[in-house]
């Protein structure tokens, strides 16, 4: 840490500046000198992939402050944009560059959600020079320090930003074990990062790059696939990311075993809460019949706007205040009655009777 | 059954509040880029007011403009920044440091207890006697409908030291004193809030009174006192807007009965009538926090306060509509009734007849 970091962030200067805190004076010289706050500057704005019809996949390369701690491969951030200056809007997006330090360049890629506000924005709109707002990486889906000599690593669709950071760590790294990079998409036209991997696959440092695409009659995925690619898989160190029904099969796949790591992509739908009661909004005097979706869809159903990010329940953007009543959490099945508790609503389900203040 | 004690019926009342709600609803869905940019420049120009007073005072002959600087960073953070954004004006930027839950003000009242005091009680229970606790403070006597008491006869003097130190008076209203002279409340309800705010007490004076004034050297004493006279001019200055928005003569206050179960349309009504304006230019209504356009933050306090002005040609249409007054005035006039009442109301009241005919009177029980 630098002299000037070390001043910026003392309680000398914390008092000083108190209530507002050192950042609040600092970005009105500069938006990117922070003591505490990560923020970073758009500096390339790359299409991976544009078909016609179809929604656009770019890479977006950011500066970030000097507060940016780094990232591990598979990690992910919270990044908040303001559309059109005014409402800041924040989304998870995974890293799709190799691990970072403390204030490097890193990337993320993303496709643009048609209905999505932050995606569209940042692969059609956002021009080098905008700022973002950060969080710092976040998330357990990652590589560890001493990586095993076999790797596996699955995706699907947009799943393949956490594996691909991996691999491109992995070869930076100049791992000498042995990779398999198996990937699930609808049609290689689609395919983001096609000539990097086509090129990985070409250069023989021992990485097997297997594009599938089921729609178009490759094999699904299933046990005794696994096992003809990679012998004695349940053994090997795994890394899965994608959709609900992928994840959920390569769960099934490997049974107990402790070589899995999984993140979803999107939440699984196997775990709601329980239809029936009724779920109460207090603050805008609403209420509806509990269909056992999310606190989050069932608020919107009833034309509510509750505060939300990530919709998974990373973020923390949507907590609220569940005054009465039990909720599941439907990644972990967890239940919990506990009055005036807050809540992530995305991810909790009423069972039963519930009221929020919303 | 409700007891309707308005000069409007129930349905005018209804179409009344059905005329601002599309108000708020048209404002609402209007807000955007230059709301942001309007709310971001005021805090840049706070920002630089601060940094300029903080500067000046190691120039001993700018000593009157770093606290002229400093006194107007306070003011603009208090009332334009603070308050408004604590009323949840700008929440919908989404940006943490405009945001009613985190912001902090330089003031040394704690924000959690102020917006409880103020956006809970107050904006709710606007001059609904022995609800809104803003009428008189707990401290004063604004209403012949609070029963009078020879403590009263201090009610100027009163007045005059909850003025010099208005931001300890903000700090010690959700404490609730008077009601635990009354017996009604313990001073073991207090702990929680005596940790908060000695909490932010010592933050605001370690900075005011310790740090700035150490920083500048020999000039200690010059730049503690320069703070003390800032902090002391922001408190006159929100003392003085804020008591001609609910106080100046012909300002209704209502009874607990009449406003229960009340309708919207009433609720609207109770605002209107429970607050005046002060008229003056554009720089006047910054500095005032927009609370110079306190009818429509009465109305709409979670709108951004730079609507007002925009808002109230409309209010005041719907009101000579509706026939209602809109009391409004120059900061002179507002002031000199402010003081008149405070000064009448430390006596007895001598009408004690006419007081029974009044149309705030007590409902006949239903």
């Amino acid at each position: 840490m630098g002299l000037a970091t070390t001043v910026l962030r003392s309680r000398a200067l914390a008092a000083l500046t108190s209530p507002h805190g050192v950042d609040r004076y600092l970005e009105q010289v500069n938006p990117m000198w922070a003591a505490h706050e990560v923020r970073a500057r758009i500096v390339d704005v790359h299409r991976e992939v544009d078909v016609p019809g179809h929604p656009p996949v770019a890479t977006i390369t950011l500066q970030p402050t000097s507060t940016w701690q780094g990232h591990r491969a598979g990690q992910h951030v919270q990044l908040g944009v303001e559309v059109d200056g005014a409402r800041r809007t924040t989304r998870v997006f995974t890293i799709s560059s190799p691990d970072s330090r403390p204030g490097d360049r890193f990337t993320v890629t993303m496709r643009a959600n048609p209905d999505g506000v932050v995606s569209k924005y940042l692969v059609e709109r956002a021009r080098p020079g905008t700022m973002v707002h950060l969080s710092q990486a976040q998330g357990e889906f990652v590589l560890p320090d001493r990586v095993p000599e076999r790797l596996l690593l699955v995706s699907g669709g947009s799943g393949i930003t956490p594996v691909m950071s991996m691999l491109r760590s992995l070869q930076r790294r100049t791992h000498r074990g042995h990779v398999t990079f198996l990937h699930y998409a609808q049609s290689p036209e689609h395919q983001i990062f096609a000539e990097e991997l086509d090129e990985i696959r070409r250069s023989g440092h021992g990485i097997d790059v297997h594009l599938l695409h089921p729609e178009l009659g490759d094999p699904n995925l299933s046990p005794a696939f696994l096992e003809r690619l990679v012998p004695r898989y349940r053994d090997v160190a795994t890394w899965a990311c994608g959709p609900a029904p992928m994840v959920e099969g390569v769960q099934a796949a490997y049974g107990d075993s402790e070589a899995l790591r999984i993140e979803y992509f999107k939440p699984p739908r196997t775990s709601t809460g329980d239809a029936g009661g009724t779920v109460s909004f207090e603050r805008s005097g609403q209420s509806a019949d509990n269909t056992g979706a999310s606190l989050l869809e069932q608020a919107e159903a009833l034309g509510l706007k509750p505060e939300f990010g990530c919709r998974m329940g990373i973020c923390f953007s949507c907590v609220s205040k569940k005054t009465d009543g039990t909720v599941r959490n439907v990644l972990t099945g967890e239940e919990s009655s506990l009055p005036d508790e807050d809540v992530r609503i995305c991810v909790s389900a009423p069972v039963g009777d519930c009221s929020v203040d919303l | 059954m409700k007891t309707n004690n308005t000069t409007l019926t129930d349905e005018q009342l209804e179409t009344f509040g059905e005329e601002l709600d599309a108000i708020r609803q048209r404002i609402i869905a209007d807000l955007g880029e230059e709301d942001a940019a309007y709310i971001r420049k005021v805090v840049k120009t706070q920002r630089q007011f601060e940094v300029a007073g903080r500067a000046l005072m190691y120039l001993p002959p700018a000593w009157p403009l770093a606290v002229a600087a400093l006194s107007v960073s306070k003011i603009l953070d208090n009332m334009e920044i603070g308050h408004n954004v604590m009323h949840g004006q700008y929440d919908w930027m989404g940006d943490p440091g405009l945001n009613s839950r985190m912001y902090e003000w330089d003031n040394v009242c704690p924000s959690e207890q102020w917006k409880n005091s103020h956006n809970y009680i107050h904006h709710t229970y606007t001059n609904i006697l022995g609800k809104d606790r803003d009428i008189g403070y707990g401290v004063l006597r604004m209403d012949e409908d609070q029963k009078w008491h020879p403590y009263y006869l201090g009610n100027p003097l009163y007045a005059f030291l909850l003025m010099v130190f208005f931001e300890w008076g903000v700090a010690m209203h959700d404490l609730e004193v008077e009601n635990i002279v009354a017996g009604k409340r313990k001073v073991s309800d207090n702990a929680a809030l005596h940790a908060g705010i000695m909490r932010k007490v010592k933050r605001q004076a370690l900075k005011d009174y310790l740090l700035f004034p150490a920083l500048t050297g020999p000039l200690f004493p010059l730049t503690f006192t320069g703070n003390a006279i800032a902090n002391l001019v922001r408190n006159v200055w929100a003392f003085n807007i804020i008591f001609c928005g609910h106080f100046p003569a012909g300002v209704a206050t209502f009874s607990q009965e009449e406003c229960e179960d009340e309708s919207r349309g009433h609720w609207y009504y109770r605002q209107l009538l429970g607050s005046a304006n002060i008229t003056g230019g554009k720089l006047f209504h910054v500095m005032t926090g927009n609370l110079s356009h306190q009818i429509e933050h009465h109305l709409f306090p979670d709108l951004p306060a730079r609507r007002y002005p925009e808002i109230a040609v409309e209010v005041r249409e719907i009101c000579e509509r509706y026939g209602l007054q809109y009391n409004t005035g120059r900061l002179g006039k507002q002031l000199g009734s402010v003081a008149k009442k405070i000064c009448r109301m430390a006596l007895p009241d001598r009408k004690v007849e006419e007081k029974t005919t009044a149309p705030v009177a007590e409902p006949v029980a239903a």
